[in-house]
């Protein structure tokens, strides 16, 4: 394939990929490394690389935003990002080491768990839920622009919540994606947030932890500016059309639809991984 | 009195990293697309293969090498300057984090947002776990 053409349909792949991911909450890296290895056959390492980029740029792209609005907690995002940056440099050294076969496999998984995590009921916490000392002692409890003035609300479990925050970052920097869906497990379920506190605050460290990973990936050699160029561009003006439609359409059905759409991903790249086509 | 100028200071913060995100993504996205134009006039008609992975460059990969290509108009070390600036988005969002808690006299998280700045740095260093 000429450099031209590649580009060209590298770009409208990312800018589908970006927008799906933007409507399913999912983020674009999720979809577009997908995309990439088992539809155009290029090296997952140089798929995370890329994807790691349009990452950064979505995860910016958007939490300039959502962080204007003030729902996002900026000293529970900054601490747990001590956990997801070395996650996420750890994950990046382990992807050196491990085949393309191994990280598709691995892929796949985290596809199959993001669309059971899609699928999972929120149940939003009642009142102001339990004291915690150690949250109490950082400072970690907020509030947040509500209805009727500012809501406040208390954060619990912060050790679990580093935990599956070193996790997510260890998967970001391993498969080149945010790992939103982890992120805000950790921020909702274990610590008991407000889903909207979650998800913006889930966004805003999406950036710094994808940022940490792109470091290593580059002085590797793993980012390509021939392939990052169309797939950044790309990512970036379908999440921003997603956000846009977003806001028109409600899910529901659009949520089980893409839960079935990123199940299949997942196993058609465990298949591949096992079968060492990838 | 005193609550709502913290309030009212974190507020000022959040719109001031609002807007260096929005600039940095946006200074970003141009100096790809003029990458890009120069990379495709020159090379858009080779032939390309992902296939296989060979790893970049040496000069693709530091600092100091993608200034040169780039100050040298080719145009896959101005596409990567351009990831360059992306990649420092988030770590000037960090850098000024720092600040923003010191206004604040937080010296947790002063150390805290330091600490996160210390793992991206070391990172960008070429550092590995």
């Amino acid at each position: 394939m000429t450099v031209a053409g590649f580009s060209v349909i590298v770009f409208l792949g990312s800018t589908a990929a970006g927008f799906l991911g933007a409507l399913s909450g999912l983020g674009g890296g999720v979809v577009v490394v997908p995309l990439l290895t088992l539809l155009l056959g290029v090296d997952i390492h140089y798929a995370a690389g890329a994807a790691l980029i349009s990452v950064i740029a979505t995860s910016s792209g958007a939490a300039a935003a959502y962080v204007r609005e003030g729902y996002s907690n900026l000293r529970i995002g900054m601490l747990l990002e001590v956990a997801t940056t070395l996650g996420a440099v750890g994950g990046a050294t382990l992807a050196t080491h491990v085949g393309a076969s191994g990280i598709a496999i691995v892929f796949g998984l985290v596809l199959l768990g993001s669309a059971a995590l899609s699928m999972r009921r929120h149940v939003e916490q009642q009142g102001l839920g339990p004291t915690d000392r150690l949250a109490t002692r950082l400072r970690l409890d907020g509030s947040y622009p509500g209805p009727g003035g500012p809501q406040r609300y208390r954060a619990r479990r912060v050790p679990a919540a580093a935990s599956l925050m070193a996790l997510a970052g260890i998967l970001s920097g391993l498969l080149g994606i945010g790992s939103g869906a982890v992120k805000v497990l950790a921020l909702d379920a274990a610590m008991g947030l407000p889903f909207k506190v979650s998800t913006t605050t889930s966004n805003f460290m999406i950036g710094v932890t994808a940022a940490a990973s792109a470091g290593v990936y580059l002085r590797r050699g793993y980012i390509d500016p021939g392939l990052a160029m169309p797939v950044m561009l790309g990512v970036l003006l379908g999440s921003l059309a997603g956000a846009r439609a977003l806001s028109r359409l409600t899910s529901g059905v659009l949520r089980a639809v893409f839960a079935v759409l990123i199940a299949a991903l997942g196993i058609e790249m465990i298949a591949s991984g096992l079968g060492g086509r990838i | 009195m005193r609550a709502r100028r913290t309030v009212l200071d974190e507020h000022r913060v959040e719109q001031a990293i609002g807007l260096l995100l929005r600039t940095g993504v946006l200074l970003a996205a141009v100096i790809v697309c003029a990458g890009a134009a120069l990379y495709l006039v020159r090379h858009g008609g080779e032939r390309i293969d992902y296939r296989v992975f060979r790893g970049e460059r040496a000069d693709l990969r530091s600092v100091r090498g993608i200034f040169a290509g780039a100050l040298a108009l080719q145009g896959r070390d101005v596409i990567q300057l351009g990831l360059l600036v992306l990649l420092a988005t988030p770590v000037a969002r960090v850098v000024f984090s720092v600040g923003a808690f010191a206004l604040q006299r937080d010296w947790l998280y002063v150390g805290v947002t330091l600490a996160v700045l210390t793992v991206l740095l070391w990172s960008l260093a070429g550092g590995a776990l």
